[in-house]
């Protein structure tokens, strides 16, 4: 497998804009004559349909959930970075490329992100024109705030739910094309396989999720919008919906996986309460703007409620550590840092999985009307889930599995090692290096989407012939509807006893004491070994009421669970061939003396791409080396 | 502090869109205090799934209240009993020991039921297709910083985007009307300068779709703003009740424009 990152020749300023001038462009009659899919309908997917559709092109949409709209990016609740620099506080485009590659602990593409920076101007220009209720000050103007990793303020929000608000105008966006007709939009489906002839990917077969029915599409390119992975570990902030199958298949027909282990674990999360926990809630970054993170400084204060611990006996500990970003220390480090105090025993809560996140200083120095102008909705969720208000205590949290940065491996153009097959957002595995900082997320969704598909899909567009998509009954199709209606057939036909969310929990347990914020070559062999006793034992003993010709939650859920028993083990596979520590994925082996990342970069940097070789066959692991011209490589320090 | 509960579920449950439906009765032992609404369901159906029976199908996904996925009539009420909180941030806090709880899907003649609680909601989508949205296609507009918008129609904005398209409202609306919806769009667009040149169009046509799906007329009963969870207000429909009227008086057929060439 041969790894092109295709990346543009000549100065980094210029990369991109010499590239949309060089690539194809097609016709705008010849534009209908054209289909794409898109699978997923989160802010990259519908972002690039509703383009795509506006260019011309024919679309179609699929997503699993009932409607476009409800995608996971609705999730996202702080904001969306920019290098506008509207606050006159020394931003711009390099500086947010240089943040960027930093926060990513420089494991990212530096070309990519540059592009990424230098797009994200004018995706606050779009997103306003669509009617996006940004924050705004009362002189009209944009209002920004603050997150992770950043010493400027370049975040853009609506209140508490940005991605939402982002989402909706992709949606709308999406609706309107398909009023006109240029998208057709496919609810309640779930891609099941990719069509791939000749190396090039040609469709894909879905399960209608309401009859059953096995269906082949066939377009002339395909783009992947499916989101992470991160559901692996069980809990976490994702969706219950939300899985790797898509890209999972597309990996097994060729596609490489690159930096798998990559995941980011958020350090703002409220706590579990127990076996029962379906999922974990975030609350958002941008609270770390007025709230300060600590524990007792003595482990016999755990179980005091907070309020008679007096100031002198508690450790702010990010402060500490950390004094020129404090509470807003990267993610990755902050998520460590809890996981440290909480080691030692310092932890509150129930559980001692928790530490404080306490707005009593901001209260008193702002008021609380301006804290509920901020954060209101936030602190009610709060309150709705654990019954105690934020106001008067400190809210308690805890990090949680929230992101991965690994995904299906990239060219420049967003194109993966299958021609005709593009992977956008969080899908790839493109820009965020081994930790993604806050607000980048929505930022790069909608970069993929709205500003680098349209134009990299059209290129490779003008490079086949229009009218030659695959007829609809090509054995190739055949046999992918055969494989996916098999699958279907062999869970059913398995009539065990245990229930698909039983494997799925077990495979999480495994998966976070493991591959979590702290990992080691003796753990991960552990798991390596585990995982595939799970699989088995599903493979044996899952069972599954009903038929494959209804609507029917379980099989939904055990096919998504066979291919995170799959997942998983690639995770840990790359975690212990990656024998450093970078980011969101820290060896214990590797670390300085006062526990921070220890970075190889002789042996290290550079991207793993895992290529599959058959079932029961170790993947093959491919280097795309990094190169960094712009950002020197450094060690990353937030002190 | 946490506490268990033994209740007894009466569901509706229904195999398809056309099977006839009944309620059925599920025990629901040791559930804790802590579990949300949902989890509370995943408890019952892991339990129905080990026994070989058919687990109660419920629409779901995000399970923190901003997706708009969830939502059935708990003990008569949209969302359950708890205001401005979804199915799936609902907790069994909010309930007794001893309880006996009815769920039933959202009953609207423009949601037909799917199976058991899940109904298709497909129709929101169309009326947003019709008209729910502002004519910007990506590009390179403006700065966005050209064009200020005041303090409080931005808020007003936001209040009114917050939205989550769950349909509570048309399910709590003694004439399954959907006027909570769609005026909460026509609002949020027509409060900002970037929604004018298609203000009144827009109500027009997201109207006239919306009568066409089949939800009833509003008579001003106020079940919809209180079953909302995002606490979407009346005042959307008297500014969306304003527009349509204006539109409907300013209203011309199109003019033919020809394009010379």
């Amino acid at each position: 497998m041969e790894l092109n990152s295709r990346i543009p020749e000549g100065p980094i300023e210029k990369k991109w804009d010499k590239h949309r001038f060089d690539m194809k462009l097609v016709n705008p009659s010849n534009r209908r004559k054209y289909k794409v899919i898109v699978v997923g309908s989160g802010l990259a997917g519908a972002a690039a349909a509703a383009s795509l559709g506006e260019l011309g092109y024919e679309v179609s949409c699929f997503c699993y959930q009932d409607s476009p709209r409800r995608a996971h990016s609705i999730a996202a609740q702080g904001g969306i970075n920019a290098a506008k620099n509207y606050r006159n506080d020394g931003d711009s485009i390099f500086r947010l490329f240089y943040d960027t590659v930093k926060g990513g602990d420089f494991r990212a593409r530096e070309a990519n992100v540059y592009r990424l920076a230098q797009v994200s101007v004018d995706i606050i220009d779009q997103c306003v024109a669509q009617g996006v209720p940004f924050a705004r000050e009362y002189g009209g103007l944009l209002d920004n705030r603050s997150f992770g990793g950043a010493q400027v303020s370049r975040t853009f929000y609506a209140r508490g739910q940005t991605g939402q608000q982002l989402l909706l105008g992709a949606y709308q966006a999406l609706q309107r094309q398909v009023g006109l007709g240029q998208v057709k939009m496919f609810p309640r489906h779930e891609m099941q396989e990719l069509i791939v002839v000749d190396g090039v990917a040609r469709g894909i077969v879905t399960r209608d999720m309401v009859t059953g029915r096995i269906e082949t599409h066939v377009a002339d390119a395909v783009c992947l919008a499916t989101g992470g992975y991160g559901n692996t570990m069980y809990l976490a902030t994702y969706a219950k919906g939300c899985n790797g199958t898509a890209i999972w298949r597309a990996y097994k027909k060729g596609a490489a996986f690159g930096n798998p282990c990559y995941t980011q674990i958020h350090p703002t999360c409220i706590p579990v309460t127990g076996d029962h926990q379906s999922k974990l809630t975030l609350m958002s970054e941008s609270l770390r703007n007025d709230g300060r993170i600590w524990v007792p400084k003595k482990k016999e204060d755990c179980g005091k409620p907070a309020a008679q611990i007096p100031e002198e006996d508690r450790d702010y500990y990010l402060e500490r550590k950390y004094p020129s970003f404090g509470n807003l220390a990267p993610r990755d480090i902050s998520s460590r840092a809890a996981k440290q105090v909480c080691d030692e025993g310092r932890g509150v809560g129930g559980t001692g999985l928790g530490v404080y996140l306490d707005f009593s200083d901001a209260i008193r120095r702002l008021g609380a009307k301006k804290i509920e102008e901020k954060y209101g909705n936030l602190f009610e969720m709060y309150e709705r889930i654990t019954d105690e208000n934020p106001y008067e205590v400190p809210m308690r949290i805890f990090p949680a599995t929230h992101y991965t940065m690994g995904g299906l491996w990239v060219d420049y153009n967003l194109m993966s090692t299958i021609p005709g097959l593009f992977v956008l957002g969080e899908a790839n595995f493109s820009d965020h290096g081994a930790n993604r900082l806050g607000a980048s997320a929505l930022m790069q969704g909608l970069a993929d989407g709205y500003f680098v598909a349209p134009y990299t899909v059209a290129n490779y567009l003008a490079s086949t012939k229009p009218g030659s998509r695959l007829p609809i009954d090509h054995p190739a199709a055949k046999e992918a509807e055969a494989v996916a209606a098999q699958k279907v057939g062999r869970l059913l036909g398995v009539g065990g006893k245990e229930t698909p969310t039983h494997f799925h929990r077990e495979l999480g347990k495994v998966m976070w004491e493991f591959c979590g914020m702290g990992r080691n070559e003796a753990g991960l062999k552990k798991a390596l070994g585990l995982i595939p006793q799970i699989r088995e034992e599903f493979w044996r003993n899952v069972r599954i009421p009903g038929s494959g010709e209804e609507l029917n939650q379980s099989l939904e859920l055990a096919g998504r669970v066979a291919d995170f028993l799959e997942i998983g083990e690639l995770m840990c596979l790359d975690a212990l061939e990656r024998r450093e520590s970078c980011g969101g994925h820290f060896r214990e082996e590797w670390q300085t003396p006062d526990g921070e990342a220890l970075r190889d970069d002789e042996n290290f940097a550079h991207v793993a791409a895992w290529e599959y070789q058959g079932e029961g066959s170790t993947p093959v692991r491919h280097i795309e080396p990094l190169k960094f011209e712009y950002v020197h490589l450094a060690t990353r320090s937030y002190k | 502090m946490e506490k268990h509960l033994n209740l007894t579920l009466h569901v509706w449950r229904q195999k398809n869109a056309q099977a006839e439906g009944a309620f059925a009765e599920y025990p629901a032992r040791h559930i804790s205090t802590e579990m949300s609404f949902l989890e509370m369901l995943d408890v019952v159906n892991e339990e129905l799934i080990r026994k070989g029976e058919d687990p109660i199908a419920f629409d779901h996904d995000c399970r923190e209240g901003i997706c708009g996925t969830c939502g059935c009539v708990v003990k008569g009420r949209p969302h359950g009993p708890k205001e401005r909180t979804t199915s799936c941030q609902l907790h069994m806090r909010s309930f007794e020991d001893g309880d006996h709880i009815t769920i039933e899907p959202w009953r609207a003649e423009a949601f037909p039921v799917i199976k058991d609680l899940i109904v298709d909601r497909g129709a929101f989508d169309r009326i947003i297709a019709a008209g729910g949205f502002i004519t910007a296609p990506t590009g390179t507009p403006q700065d966005a910083n050209a064009l200020p918008v005041p303090k409080q129609n931005a808020d007003l904005a936001m209040d009114a985007a917050a939205c989550i398209g769950c349909g509570a409202c048309v399910a709590a609306c003694p004439n399954a009307s959907a006027m909570l919806f769609v005026s909460a769009k026509v609002s949020q667009l027509g409060l900002l300068p970037q929604g004018q040149p298609e203000r009144y169009t827009r109500v027009r046509d997201m109207v006239a779709r919306m009568d066409a799906e089949g939800f009833g007329s509003c008579t001003n009963h106020g079940e919809c703003e209180a079953v909302c969870p995002k606490g979407i207000t009346m005042e959307n429909i008297a500014r969306m009740n304003r527009d349509f009227i204006k539109a409907s008086l300013l209203y011309r057929p199109e003019v033919a424009a020809g394009g010379a060439g």
